[in-house]
């Protein structure tokens, strides 16, 4: 009697198994002979929260990577070999961003993982890349990422951080002499951008008259405005990012606060302004990696925006995005150049890489990983002011790379 | 909520061969679960899975003890899972403690909380009680967020990563995925028989008599307060558990491990899988995993078949997968 | 720290008291008539501000979405009464909390599939923009229209339960569902309506709060650990209590952004932890139904 219990215990497991789990058994039955194949497929895992606020940002990280891989197997694979991008849901959430490392590291048997887009998500890929010495393109804008407590020599990070950003923006906005209180959200990355702005104020000569921070994805900002208010500064940084800056922002203009100082952000998302009225961020000037309106001057984002348009019809990249492609492509020369995927071999080459795919030369740091590339300065245009849909920024400036706004390798705790 | 009573099931006089089954099934479920648990990292798509499945099956079972056991709807259990889980962490990552005390560590830390927590929540009643628990959790989840020199804050806790387990004598390469998941069978396997000990003693007995009818088993002289305070730490510790292992299983400590929506999830996999039945807790979690992994592969809106499925299960089968098959047998 | 900006704050967190009460009210009529935990709330609240959003669109009136929102979510929410809620009458008080809880899941989900992942931009409407001198600082026109607004919700529910022979037969009905139902009073009409404008009501706070916090799919979020913590401090079905504990929360959460901002959160859950120890059946409220 128990016997026939069993048995069917087994068999109700069994058969929810064969239906959802085919793919993934197959995969790891088959590995050990592809694993020897000469022309193994590139495989690149690749998390990013599909569902979730930034699903937007995501599905554009997604399309540019997808292009970014095209673009190589249509010049016939890097180094005979084909390659392959296997996305994965990471819900935004760490947990399931590290399950989702493993799984990709255990059952698909990744080369190598580029990907996510929240701090939390990039640490929690990082430190299971580390442990398992896997290569990790990080294209999530952090500080703790290049800071030695985290650092893996498998990670290199693609994106911007908030220290170059804000240097880069504080040059464009701060005034000796001006007077800028902050609003901060009170989690690490709100730090990160207070503090590298405050290193910029200081340099710059101007002064800060107030520093608030507000809870992380706080909805109402009214009872903080008064004190801002009464501080009567010139410059309202506000240093937070996604909805709470769209709230922020829309709250502090309901109060009159644009007629009373300058708003600046570290960071203005394509797809964030999109989700809010012209009016509203009309004015506010802020960082970003990549613009499309970049195709004016720099001739490979023009070559970038007419791939990704004739690969999505029409339609254009935007900045997270961006960092799919140039993450994707950065790793993708790096393993040509060494014919392989062997990790060590892919790091050295990274470590000395220079490349151009989008926005203009970049490098990989040595001591950090950090991506040294340049940043732009935009300011979000009035619905008057803009000619198209996506008409939505201004470029104010276009830094070039420059180690100079990075924090210094020893600053960091590397040995130089 | 109906509820399957295996003691019910258990004690049920020979109405046929099926009633003898299943009190068969019921003295030996501890070694039938283990076994079931055996054979689950070969037929899932991946091992990690697997891990969660055990992780997220014990946390249901710790769970169920409350809420399917005790009849307390509790709305703040990511609370412990996630005290166990980041007490693990940061006694490995910043004092260096090896991972057995650290486990230990997590555990306490869990049981203190729950202790904390329960003392406070058991003043209240019915629906009252799941919004107290609500509450508590999210001043825990509040707390750990500006806390971050501790936690990590909404980064997370990272840097404990165990790489080998030490025992006196040898070590296992904790990397390994097949290692680590029999390792942690092997710790979830002793808390499940934990758990069906408690279930066989007086106890266990108590702790339905108060979710059947609180007023008769007070009037039958049992102290009900403290009976439930009992049953909520008990829980806590168990969930405590799940999370020391899920801090191990994935080297980091995510802050959404404390929000209510984790909570929330394991109300649904218990509920899901059966509440009130030893087996239901586990069949929900990985029932709910196993959706959650493969609907997210093939579509980004994997939350509303998960929902619609949720709300059917609450509709027409409030006994969930497991107690839905029993009683499906026994009318047989 | 001046006396007028201790007094501007101070205004600010009643006003905020005011957004928070329209925010929790929805939640704290259907708990207080029917008994329900509706965790669809805040689900409930941004598909509202979706369809003031989609009203505002065909018509291009922000007055018609605030007026037709509601309606339609209103039924929308009748519906849900019949056809989910209804079959578990009679089951455990956890069951409709559990009902309501996957149906958040689903609303949300669905919302993503109707009208993206991405935020909608929400205008304040031209009329209501724009600054107002209150003698101790300057507060935007909307937020006082939202304060004029919740008031007049709230005296028109007054009025209604209070003055009309269908308020006596829906507070009679909650205090005691069989003996209306051996009077002949058909219970389960009244329950229906008492649902749908519960829900309308949730919807009318979606489309108030979307021109100040955005229209997004997770903004409910939030917004139903606002409407938990304003209807559990106030006890829960009361509400008087919805409005002293809005007004409580909303001061605590204004002052404390005046001394330690970063705690403006945490001091809602913090307050509610306290009354709780208190008064475990909040300020206002009876003691828990169905035991």
């Amino acid at each position: 009697m128990t016997k026939g219990i069993e048995k069917l215990a087994l068999r109700q497991i069994s058969r929810r198994a064969a239906i959802l789990g085919l793919a993934g058994t197959a995969g790891v039955l088959s590995m050990p002979w592809i694993a020897r194949a000469q022309a193994e497929t590139i495989r690149i895992g690749f998390p990013t929260p599909l569902t979730g606020p930034f699903a937007a940002e995501a599905n554009d990280q997604v399309r540019s990577a997808q292009l970014a891989v095209k673009l190589a197997n249509d010049k016939g694979g890097i180094a005979g070999r084909k390659v392959e991008l296997l996305v994965r849901d990471d819900k935004l959430n760490a947990g399931e961003a590290a399950t989702r490392t493993l799984e990709l590291i255990e059952k698909d048997k990744v080369h190598a993982v580029v990907g996510a887009l929240s701090s939390a998500v990039q640490l929690a890929v990082n430190e299971v890349t580390r442990a398992r010495n896997m290569l990790y393109i990080s294209i999530s804008q952090s500080d703790t990422i290049n800071e030695i407590k985290d650092f893996s020599p498998y990670t290199f990070h693609e994106a911007l951080n908030p220290t170059m950003t804000t240097a880069v923006v504080a040059k464009h906005t701060f005034k000796k002499g001006s007077k800028v209180v902050y609003l901060v959200a009170d989690y690490a990355y709100g730090h990160e951008m207070l503090r590298g702005f405050k290193r910029a104020a200081k340099e710059i000569g101007a002064e800060t008259v107030g520093e608030i921070l507000h809870p992380f994805g706080a909805a109402d900002y009214s009872t903080f405005i008064p004190t801002i208010l009464s501080l009567k500064p010139d410059i309202l940084c506000i240093c937070n990012f996604g909805r709470d800056q769209a709230n922020s922002i829309k709250q502090a203009v309901d109060f009159g606060v644009k007629d009373m100082m300058k708003i600046v952000v570290p960071v203005l998302l394509h797809n964030q302004r999109l989700a809010v009225d012209p009016e509203v961020f009309e004015g506010v000037v802020g960082g970003a990696n990549y613009y499309w309106g970049l195709e004016a001057t720099v001739p490979f984002a023009k070559a970038f925006n007419d791939a990704f348009r004739a690969m999505y019809k029409g339609a254009i990249p935007t900045d997270y995005g961006a960092y799919g492609y140039t993450g994707v492509a950065s790793l993708l020369m790096a393993i040509e150049k060494v014919g392989g995927t062997e990790p060590q071999k892919v790091i050295a080459a990274l470590e000395t890489l220079k490349y151009d795919v989008a926005k203009g030369e970049q490098s990989y740091r040595k001591c950090d990983h950090q991506s040294v590339q340049s940043v732009l300065v935009l300011e979000s245009k009035a619905k008057s002011a803009m000619k198209s849909d996506a008409d939505l920024f201004k470029i104010i400036a276009n830094e070039p790379a420059s180690e100079g706004v990075l924090r210094s390798c020893s600053e960091l705790g590397f040995k130089s | 909520m109906s509820i399957v009573r295996d003691a019910e099931i258990a004690a049920t006089p020979t109405r046929g061969g099926f009633a003898t089954l299943f009190s068969n099934v019921n003295r030996w479920r501890v070694p039938l679960s283990v076994l079931a648990l055996c054979i689950l990292p070969w037929i899932l798509p991946s091992q990690a899975l697997a891990v969660n499945v055990l992780i997220y099956g014990l946390v249901a079972v710790g769970y169920n003890l409350l809420f399917g056991y005790t009849g307390l709807l509790s709305f703040g259990h990511a609370a412990f899972f996630g005290a166990g889980a980041y007490a693990t962490g940061i006694a490995i990552g910043a004092f260096g403690v090896n991972w057995f005390a650290a486990m230990l560590i997590g555990l306490a830390v869990a049981a203190v909380l729950s202790v904390i927590m329960g003392v406070l929540a058991i003043r209240t009643r019915g629906i009252y009680f799941s919004m107290v628990t609500l509450a508590l959790s999210q001043l825990v989840y509040y707390s750990a967020l500006q806390a971050s020199s501790w936690t990590g804050g909404e980064n997370g806790l990272r840097g404990f990563t165990v790489s080998v387990l030490n025992f006196p004598g040898f070590s296992l390469n904790f990397l390994d995925p097949m290692i680590k998941y029999y390792a942690i069978m092997v710790i979830v396997a002793l808390a499940l028989w934990f758990v069906s000990r408690v279930l066989n003693s007086p106890f266990g007995a108590v702790i339905e008599a108060i979710r059947e009818n609180e007023t008769r088993a007070r009037a039958c002289g049992y102290d009900v307060e403290r009976t439930k305070l009992l049953s909520f730490v008990l829980s806590g510790i168990l969930c405590g558990l799940a999370g020391t292992l899920s801090a191990m299983h994935l080297s980091i400590v995510p802050l959404d491990s404390l929000h209510y929506h984790t909570s929330g999830l394991i109300v649904m996999m218990t509920l899901l899988g059966g509440a009130g039945s030893f087996f239901g807790p586990f069949v929900g979690a990985l029932a709910f995993l196993s959706m959650e992994d493969v609907f997210s592969l093939w579509t980004s809106n994997w939350q509303l078949i998960v929902g619609v499925i949720f709300i059917l299960f609450v509709l027409y089968l409030p006994k969930g997968i497991w107690g839905t098959l029993i009683s499906w047998w026994k009318s047989r | 720290m001046t006396v007028q900006l201790i007094a501007m704050q101070l205004f600010s967190g009643l006003a905020l008291g005011a957004v928070l009460i329209m925010v929790a009210l929805g939640l704290s009529i259907i708990f207080g008539m029917l008994g329900i935990v509706n965790f669809a709330h805040g689900a409930l609240f941004m598909v509202g501000a979706y369809a003031g959003l989609y009203v505002a669109g065909l018509t291009g009136s922000f007055w018609w979405a605030l007026v037709l929102a509601p309606v339609l979510i209103g039924l929308f929410g009748m519906l849900i009464e019949r056809f989910l809620i209804r079959p578990l009458y009679g089951r455990s008080p956890d069951d409709p909390l559990l009902l309501t809880f996957g149906l958040g899941y689903v609303l949300v989900e669905a919302v993503r599939i109707l009208f993206g992942t991405d935020g909608i931009p929400f205008s304040t409407p031209a009329a209501l923009r724009g600054v107002v001198n209150l003698g101790i600082g300057f507060f935007p026109l909307y937020r006082l229209f939202v304060i004029g607004v919740v008031c007049t919700v709230l005296l028109l529910l007054w009025i209604g339960l209070e003055k009309t022979k269908f308020g006596l037969i829906v507070r009679a009905g909650s205090a005691d569902p069989l003996i209306m139902r051996v009077l002949g009073v058909d219970i389960s009409k009244l329950w229906l309506v008492v649902f749908g404008i519960g829900v309308g009501i949730t919807a009318l706070g979606g489309v108030l709060a979307a021109p100040m916090r955005n229209v997004s799919p997770e903004m409910g979020t939030l917004v139903l650990a606002e409407a938990f913590v304003v209807t559990v401090i106030g006890g829960m079905g009361s509400l008087a209590g919805a409005v002293v504990a809005g007004l409580i929360v909303g001061v605590a959460v204004s002052m404390t952004s005046l001394f330690a901002p970063e705690m403006a959160t945490i001091v809602m859950f913090a307050l509610m932890a306290l009354i709780l120890l208190v008064r475990p059946n909040g300020l206002y409220g009876r003691a828990a139904p169905g035991l």
